[in-house]
């Protein structure tokens, strides 16, 4: 067990290992994430009371869901920096920061379209669209963050700072539906089970998962990139580009 | 070196120990006004919200849409199953305003009246997603 966490917080083994996986996980989530949302849009039933419009859960819900995860990985991965200077941890941060922010703005743009037909405005300034924007701006700092020092160890240091504190935010979007009244409705599916009927719901878990498959994907790609950035006059590096000659 | 992780791990911890004293300091000065919406009982209770501009949600009690026939004037009462209050409106109303739906209007509440004037109407949607079928079948049922 430890070997293994050892060997993944190397840089060359994880670069390996990406190498080898990218493709397959990549392929597997497209693949996913069609059949969930070709499915949820063609093929579902259409909801009661919303009509067609409400199909576009299937990106809403798997963008947002996907977004606020990427912000509690980043969370653990600042403390793991903050402690124990892994490096890995900070490449991790700065690779998925901006997929945060891209899914984070999918999620804002998606409910948006949905709010007009269905509430009737655009935006509201409610708990919890303020705070999922607030989310946006989070990521947007953290990536401003990337290039504002000379020093390495130095942005390493101010991203992970920056992004503990920004964890504030997540328990105030998961639960400002239920503390305060809100205009968006509070969540759908919990631990204790779910208010959408099955033949709705199961092709939005399928889209849910495909997300997370993608962004696991595209994020150890950014990941590789990002580690290459650093490591590009050590010989490993050399050693796999002779290689692959 | 392990002093200087000591110190990592305290100087965390004493973040993370301050974030969270700053996060409950932040939730209860938001409990205050944070709410989007009064619901009727907020506002017949006795304690007197002094706004020019507020907005209360609730249900659409049943059988109360009265819709003139002539223009977009409409009124109707906005309830929380305790109390409820009439709500004068013109306008267009969303495609989800019905009867014991959810509904959230912005205006003036006159208290002299008991009457509240909304500028705005917006439909509250629930977490409840349902086919059409099966929601037919369940109407049919019952």
């Amino acid at each position: 067990m430890r070997q293994l966490f050892n060997q993944l917080i190397s840089f060359p083994y994880f670069f390996k290992f990406a190498q080898i996986s990218f493709p397959y996980l990549f392929l597997l989530s497209i693949f996913v994430i069609l059949f969930g949302v070709l499915w949820g849009v063609f093929f579902s039933p259409v909801d009661a009371t919303q009509g067609e419009v409400y199909r576009i859960i299937y990106l809403h819900v798997p963008a947002a869901s996907v977004a606020q995860s990427i912000y509690y990985t980043m969370v653990i991965a600042s403390i793991t920096y903050l402690i124990w200077r892994i490096k890995m941890a900070s490449v991790f941060m700065i690779s998925m920061a901006p997929l945060g922010a891209i899914f984070t703005f999918l999620a804002l743009f998606t409910g948006s379209v949905w709010g007009q037909p269905t509430w009737g405005t655009w935006w509201v300034w409610d708990a919890r669209l303020t705070s999922t924007l607030i989310l946006l701006i989070l990521y947007l700092a953290i990536i401003s963050l990337f290039s504002s020092f000379d020093r390495r160890s130095s942005t390493d240091q101010a991203v992970s700072i920056v992004v503990l504190i920004g964890g504030i935010n997540l328990p105030i979007i998961k639960l400002s539906v239920e503390w305060w009244n809100t205009l968006h409705q509070s969540a759908s599916i919990t631990l204790s089970g779910s208010s959408i009927d099955n033949e709705m719901l199961i092709p939005l878990l399928i889209s849910i998962l495909g997300f997370y498959l993608y962004v696991t994907a595209i994020g150890m790609r950014r990941m590789q990139v990002e580690i290459l950035k650093r490591e590009i006059s050590h010989s490993w590096v050399k050693k796999i580009f002779k290689e692959s000659r | 070196m392990r002093a200087k992780r000591r110190n990592r791990v305290i100087f965390v911890s004493s973040l993370i120990a301050s974030l969270s004293i700053a996060f409950i300091f932040i939730v209860l000065a938001m409990n205050e006004n944070i709410d989007f919406y009064y619901t009727p009982s907020d506002l017949t209770s006795s304690k007197i919200i002094d706004k020019d501009s507020l907005r209360i949600g609730g249900l659409v009690q049943e059988d109360s849409i009265k819709m003139s026939k002539d223009s977009l004037k409409t009124n109707f009462l906005v309830t929380d199953l305790e109390n409820s209050i009439e709500v004068y409106y013109e306008g267009i109303l969303p495609n989800l305003f019905k009867e014991n739906s959810g509904v959230i209007a912005r205006g003036f509440y006159d208290y002299s009246n008991g009457i509240f004037y909304a500028k705005e109407i917006l439909a509250k949607h629930d977490e409840n997603y349902i086919p059409k079928e099966v929601k037919k079948a369940l109407v049919n049922d019952s």
